[in-house]
């Protein structure tokens, strides 16, 4: 698509484009191609010289246990975090979208969460969790089950999907609720007609004319879980106990500004570039057939 | 399937019910932080905490906002509002400007422009930070606002978004400008920056929560607590080792960093649920 | 006021050239329509007038200088656009006045002038009102204010009247032409409405895939057309086209034989030049349009006064008219030379 107006001139235009143009060569196209470049290299110990070694990271990277453990962990962690809150957001929304009324007063109590930092989500859940003064784990502790998720990986797990999936569910929410209010009435009133009692008719015409929406959410959802998180988990576990959240960004992180392995650091952040490239393709080739829809 | 095909009734009840009951769920950590926001530290080191709000609201609120841990809140709060409205106010500004010259010019290298633009769409700050962190250290932009700001301000949602909206505008107002005597840039903020003024507003929202929740960037950019964002500040309050944590300051300091990006989606919800669906990113 | 001059104007996009070299001289203070079927080229033609497409070859003069590289805003024109173009954020004043404004006109220049073409087009009680808050007629009207107001030497009409309802198009119709008169402003009109160009043009040039078929006063453009396709155009009912062979006296080069409807009577199939049935009979009052399916399938219109007998339908009849109203043309749709 193209405009047929069009003014005349090209310095201009180039004046207009160059404060983008300037902030993401500096700040994206550099230090995008430092990550690629630096892949490449094991620096010293002491920083002085590097050392190229080809695909040498990379190689090591993919027969190291431990990253490979974090892509398994990421692999969970997202998939879990996507489902519990398209899940719970999904429960909400069917129930509002069955109110004739009152259905926009439930969207403002639900859709704030979503402005709450996962930082600072992470240190409220935190809070509820902790294992000297956190109310949920000391109610546990009563009923005998000794919650510890500094100790316990499974646990620290959990605390942290349940985190970043709290403040996730407004905008599942949000989506699914535009989507089942799209869908036409006179379609669901024909197959009431017909019989089918509601979750029948829930499972055999809502949800699969809700598809494109679950489809968007799942990618948006499993991208915030691979990128949005880090608050969350750097402000709950930072990563443990023994890396059992970390997930990849989290590593990236570690191995680069705690552990100071800058060519790993770099190799795990082209790996990552390659697996956002694919997710947003993913999304894009989506997207586009919305559009053409 | 409204309540044309259910009928009022048990069912009726249940859904609120539910609604309620997810309503209660999502809301039971802000109220427990707000709780411990507003009682002594002995209330919280003995569980169970008390679930009704105590009297030591001002106490906890002005320790905090006055002193904080490392740094007063009061300059957190301040840092994190320079840097979400730098964010949201630089992204516009570059997104609004590159927008009117993809759209409105031919002009060359403009494919390749959009190309490259495009290519940032797809790469999370989080991706390439330590690259990102030595060239804004090699700039002396560490503990400086620029530093917090610029490189986070190199995304292109924004400039897309733009674009979708002018290749809406009818051609003929453009034309009706030229025949007017408009010039390009008189065209641009006499007839294009006020008729997108409802999605500049929409923008602001979702770029102003995107600035203000930032917690990885200014955690490597900022080494002086006087620069630290509220956001990533709080978890900068909790001692290292076995030391209890001051729980009362670090909630109050939690629902501090909180207010302003609510208050934000609540005033402005309908822009924001907008600006979100139109976005979706 | 100004005189415009289009010398063999062509227009190229990429490489399908759709202007094939149009020239047209318009004196000043004249009213030109340009008339064809949409894809003609006519709007593409008043665009490079007023300098939204560039010329690319050949000349366009206003007053005798050539204009082709000058913007819009240098060329002292205004413009009326089919959808009306008018800022939607802004109010009916500030819509007129915004070209005032640019040109740094004082503001109490301004104040005046908007108020006389308000005054001229009664609105002078919307100057407040936003575009969204008029009716399509009054946002017609808020176009042509905003022509009005910048006092330019040319106005464009790029299909103005083409997004209003039948009853109200035929009142604006009026209005442009009595205003246009009134300001002696010289006007190029573009639609593809035939009843408009007959009604408004001083002359009218009429359009067909990029070049100017026919340029003269409307009346002379009807009786005598240039091409088949200007006679086929221009009037309605449409002319009627058969073989030459049904023609008395064919020229010796003519393959296409046009009687328009009015000129055609009907009679006993036996008197007929040609003959046909009669499948239907459209009275509209003062006249009745008689369409006859001719023997070779062909469809023959003829128009007779609603006072005349109509025949029935179904009826077998023939068609006669009078041998100065045939109209011959060559195989390549030219007329054929008297």
């Amino acid at each position: 698509m193209e405009k047929r107006v069009r003014f005349r001139g090209w310095l201009l235009p180039t004046l207009l484009v160059v404060p983008q143009l300037a902030i993401t060569a500096i700040f994206f196209f550099v230090p995008a191609g430092q990550a690629v470049w630096q892949s490449l290299f094991i620096p010293d110990p002491f920083g002085l010289r590097s050392q190229f070694v080809g695909l040498g990271n990379f190689v090591f990277l993919l027969s190291d246990p431990f990253y490979r453990a974090s892509f398994v962990t990421t692999a969970i962690f997202s998939a879990s975090v996507a489902f519990v809150s398209m899940a719970v957001a999904l429960w909400l929304a069917v129930l509002a979208d069955r109110l004739i009324k009152g259905s926009g007063t439930y969207r403002t109590l639900l859709i704030w969460p979503y402005a709450v930092a996962p930082a600072v989500a992470g240190v409220l859940w935190l809070f509820m969790f902790n294992t000297r003064v956190g109310l949920v784990s000391w109610y546990l502790g009563l009923l005998g089950y000794d919650w510890n998720h500094t100790l316990n990986g499974e646990e620290a797990m959990g605390l942290v999907v349940i985190a970043s999936s709290w403040g996730r569910i407004s905008y599942n929410f949000l989506f699914f609720l535009a989507g089942l209010q799209a869908i036409p009435k006179s379609v669901i009133e024909a197959a009431a007609i017909d019989g089918a009692r509601f979750w029948k008719r829930f499972w055999t015409i809502v949800f699969p004319l809700l598809s494109p929406t679950t489809f968007f959410l799942l990618v948006v959802n499993v991208v915030y879980a691979f990128f949005e998180t880090f608050g969350v988990i750097h402000t709950i576990t930072s990563g443990g106990p023994q890396q059992s959240t970390t997930i990849l960004v989290y590593k990236v992180f570690s191995d680069g500004f705690v552990g100071q392995d800058l060519g790993s650091s770099a190799a795990q952040s082209v790996i990552l570039l390659v697996v956002v490239g694919i997710l947003t393709i993913v999304q894009f080739k989506y997207i586009e057939r919305k559009v053409h829809y | 399937m409204g309540g044309m095909v259910e009928k009022r009734g048990v069912s009726y009840w249940l859904i609120h019910a539910g609604l309620i009951l997810g309503v209660a769920i999502i809301f039971f950590p802000i109220w427990l932080a707000f709780v411990a926001s507003t009682v002594d530290q002995q209330d919280i080191i003995r569980p169970p905490m008390p679930l009704l709000p105590g009297d030591q609201f001002l106490e906890n609120y002005g320790r905090a906002l006055t002193s904080g841990v490392n740094a007063p809140v009061a300059r957190m709060l301040l840092n994190s509002s320079v840097m979400a409205l730098g964010i949201a106010f630089g992204k516009i500004v570059i997104s609004l400007l590159s927008a009117f010259a993809i759209v409105y010019f031919r002009f060359p290298g403009r494919r390749l422009f959009f190309w490259l633009i495009f290519l940032t769409l797809m790469l999370p700050v989080e991706v390439r930070i330590v690259p990102t962190y030595e060239v804004a250290a090699n700039f002396g932009m560490l503990n400086s606002y620029s530093g917090l700001i610029l490189p986070l301000i190199a995304s292109a949602t924004a400039t897309f978004l733009f674009r979708q909206f002018f290749m809406t505008v009818p051609d003929e107002l453009a034309e009706a400008a030229r025949v007017d005597g408009a010039r390009p840039m008189r065209f641009f903020f006499d007839i294009l920056v006020p008729m997108s003024r409802t999605n500049i507003a929409a923008l602001f929202v979702i770029l102003f929560i995107y600035g203000w929740n930032q917690y990885l960037w200014p955690l490597l950019i900022t080494t002086d607590p006087q620069m630290n964002t509220i956001v990533m500040g709080i978890k900068q309050m909790f001692p290292s080792g076995d030391d209890l944590a001051d729980w009362p300051v670090i909630m109050a300091t939690s629902l501090l960093a909180m207010i302003p990006p609510v208050v934000v989606v609540i005033l402005m919800q309908n822009l924001f649920v907008r600006g979100l669906m139109e976005s979706e990113k | 006021m100004a005189a415009i001059t289009l010398d063999s104007v062509h227009k190229s996009f990429g490489r399908t050239e759709v202007i094939h070299g149009v020239s047209i001289d318009i004196q000043d203070g004249e009213f030109i329509v340009i008339v064809g079927p949409s894809g003609c080229g006519k709007s593409t033609l008043l665009r490079m007038v007023a300098g939204l497409e560039t010329v690319t070859r050949g000349e366009v003069r206003i007053d005798g200088v050539c204009v082709n590289d000058e913007e819009p805003m240098d060329r002292d024109i205004a413009m009326v656009f089919q959808n009306y173009a008018l800022y939607p954020h802004m109010s009916v004043f500030d819509n007129m006045a915004y070209g005032l404004k640019i040109a740094r006109v004082p503001k109490s220049e301004i104040q005046r002038r908007v108020n006389v073409a308000a005054e001229m087009l009664q609105l002078e009680a919307l100057l407040e009102r936003r575009p969204r808050e008029l009716s399509g007629g009054q946002r017609q009207r808020v176009a042509m204010g905003r022509a009005i107001v910048r006092k330019p030497k040319v106005f464009l009409f790029d299909e103005p009247l083409s997004n209003l309802d039948a009853k109200l198009r035929v009142q604006m119709r009026l209005e442009i032409r009595d205003l246009q008169k009134e300001l002696g402003v010289t006007s190029l009109y573009v639609t593809h409405d035939q009843v408009e160009a007959m009604t408004l043009a001083d002359r009218m040039v009429v359009m067909n895939k990029g070049i100017a078929d026919q340029k003269g006063a409307p009346l002379e453009v009807y009786s005598d057309p240039r091409t088949a396709f200007v006679a086929g155009f221009i009037g309605s009912p449409a002319t009627n086209f058969l073989p030459v062979e049904a023609a008395t006296n064919p020229r010796h080069d003519a393959s296409l034989l046009g009687v328009r409807p009015e000129h055609a009577i009907t009679c006993t199939p036996s008197e007929g030049r040609i003959q046909g049935r009669l499948i239907y009979a459209e009275a509209l009052g003062a006249e009745t349009l008689l369409h006859v399916k001719l023997a070779d399938g062909i469809l023959f219109t003829v128009r007779q006064a609603g006072t005349d007998p109509i025949p029935s339908e179904g009826a077998e009849c023939g068609i006669i008219w009078d041998q100065r109203h045939q109209l011959m043309f060559r195989a390549d749709g030219i007329r054929c030379e008297e």
